[in-house]
């Protein structure tokens, strides 16, 4: 695999599903066999993660809505931990 | 602590073309429990219910769930309600119009059986004809987009073919595929001797199931589900009785996991009678072992029980002959050499019972004539 880079495209690989858990009041990563949690900021990544912004693009999307900036690692750490699962994959 | 069921495994029917020993439907499946089975409404009844108490994953199963002709009708209302839908089954007659109806009404995932690595032992296993259909439902499964997972019960009979099954499911472009030692409930207990593996095959398989994962990092994931007999200490069993799992039968018993039924010192619900979210937090057979405080020693004073929980309720009943002791399996256990005996066993000419109706009615007889 190459190395991921600010131009690399995110996306959720095909068996995952972003889904409201309206019992525990959070967003869900549905996957065969399995789940993941999701924090408020863990749900906004990936609901930028279209398959057209690039990680570049979508920690500029972030920093602007939250005023903040230096978030690539954050953002970088949390799409590598999913990558890691499978349920992220990069593309140019 | 988040006391919510996240998975629901919904046993559509009994009813299966497969007669696969190691089946973990109770071994009465075909008696007059599980007769009446649930409508179509009765189980949409029960998918609302159980995404209104948490759950968020369900399993379709069986028995093999595509003998239910409602099946695209509630696989469509469980899509509707947010719940990620995966179908466990044998394939068996399984048309590529039947699985592209079910991707149309929402499906999100297909779990496909397979008994052996190529068709002679695949299809002596399962006791049917079946290894044709399930290779072509895989390639079907590709063409629709649908994720993959290839499921194998693991037993003394075909633990050679572990590289040989990982190349199928690699070969096939599946997602997952899940290598699991048989658990010993259902028929898998009751054909205990012939399914038994050697420590030698267990090590064997393990190194190549090492060996392979390094090779194929996330492109394949390959879950190994641990033969709990020849472990130490007990399985985690379903992440602790009644915290996060619970299983409804064709005929509507509420069960916190697959094999709870056999526990005949426990009462169970039914969803005719309650709703689910009384049965989740009210009926005596889910508050029964639930936390820490039924436990005995040695689990009682032990550090590991906020990891395993105890162990298997169902294999402390099945084995000890009471589901309030420590699993059997930990070798803390005063019940070990029950155990030990099992794997010790000479099984070398053992024939199995193949799961199938005349099987469980005459088992069926037996199970009452015994109680």
């Amino acid at each position: 695999m190459s190395a991921v880079t600010a131009a690399s495209i995110p996306r959720l690989h095909a068996k995952a599903r972003l889904q409201r858990d309206e019992v525990r009041d959070r967003d869900v990563l549905l996957y065969p066999e399995g789940l993941v949690g999701l924090n408020p900021t863990g749900a906004a990544i990936l609901a930028l993660c279209d398959g057209a912004r690039s990680l570049g693009d979508i920690v500029a999307a972030l920093e602007r809505r939250y005023g903040a900036s230096g978030l690539e690692r954050d953002v970088t750490a949390f799409l590598g931990g999913l990558a890691a699962k499978g349920l992220v994959l990069y593309g140019p | 602590m988040d006391r919510k069921p996240l998975w629901l495994l919904a046993e559509l029917t009994y009813k299966c073309p497969l007669q696969c020993p190691y089946c973990s439907n109770p071994l009465d499946f075909a008696g007059p429990r599980f007769k009446r089975e649930l409508s179509t409404a009765e189980w949409c009844r029960v998918f609302r219910e159980a995404k209104a108490l948490g759950v968020l994953q369900l399993g379709l199963s069986g028995g093999e769930p595509t003998l239910r002709p409602d099946l695209e009708e509630l696989v469509r209302t469980a899509h509707g309600l947010g719940l990620y839908t995966s179908l466990i089954t044998s394939a068996y007659r399984l048309s590529q119009e039947r699985l592209a109806g079910l991707k149309a009404a929402g499906l999100d995932h297909v779990q496909i059986s397979v008994q052996g690595a190529e068709a002679d032992l695949s299809d002596e296993i399962a006791g049917s004809a079946s290894y044709r259909d399930k290779i072509a439902a895989y390639h079907y499964t590709r063409e629709l987009g649908f994720p993959l997972t290839v499921n194998v019960v693991l037993h003394r009979r075909n633990l050679h073919q572990v590289e040989a099954l990982i190349r199928l499911a690699e070969s096939l472009g599946a997602e997952r595929i899940e290598l699991a030692n048989t658990q010993f409930y259902g028929w898998a207990l009751h054909n205990r001797d012939a399914l038994m593996p050697t420590k030698a095959q267990l090590a064997a398989a393990w190194q190549v199931v090492e060996r392979e994962r390094a090779r194929l990092g996330t492109a394949l994931e390959i879950v190994w589900v641990l033969p709990d007999y020849h472990e130490q200490f007990p399985k985690p069993c379903m992440g602790g009785w009644a915290r996060a799992y619970m299983t409804v039968t064709p005929a509507g018993e509420v069960w916190p996991c697959h094999a709870a039924g056999r526990i005949t010192t426990l009462t169970f619900e039914n969803v005719r009678d309650h709703a689910l979210d009384w049965i989740w937090e009210h009926s005596e057979a889910f508050n029964r072992f639930r936390g820490e405080s039924w436990m005995p020693e040695p689990c009682r004073s032990c550090p590991r029980k906020a990891q395993d929980f105890g162990g298997c309720r169902c294999q402390a009943f099945l084995v000890a002959g009471d589901a309030g002791v420590t699993d059997p399996v930990c070798s803390l256990s005063p019940h070990r050499h029950l155990i030990d005996a099992a794997l010790a066993d000479e099984h070398e000419s053992e024939e199995w019972t193949y799961r199938a109706a005349p099987a469980s009615r005459a088992l069926s007889a037996a199970l009452r004539e015994r109680a």
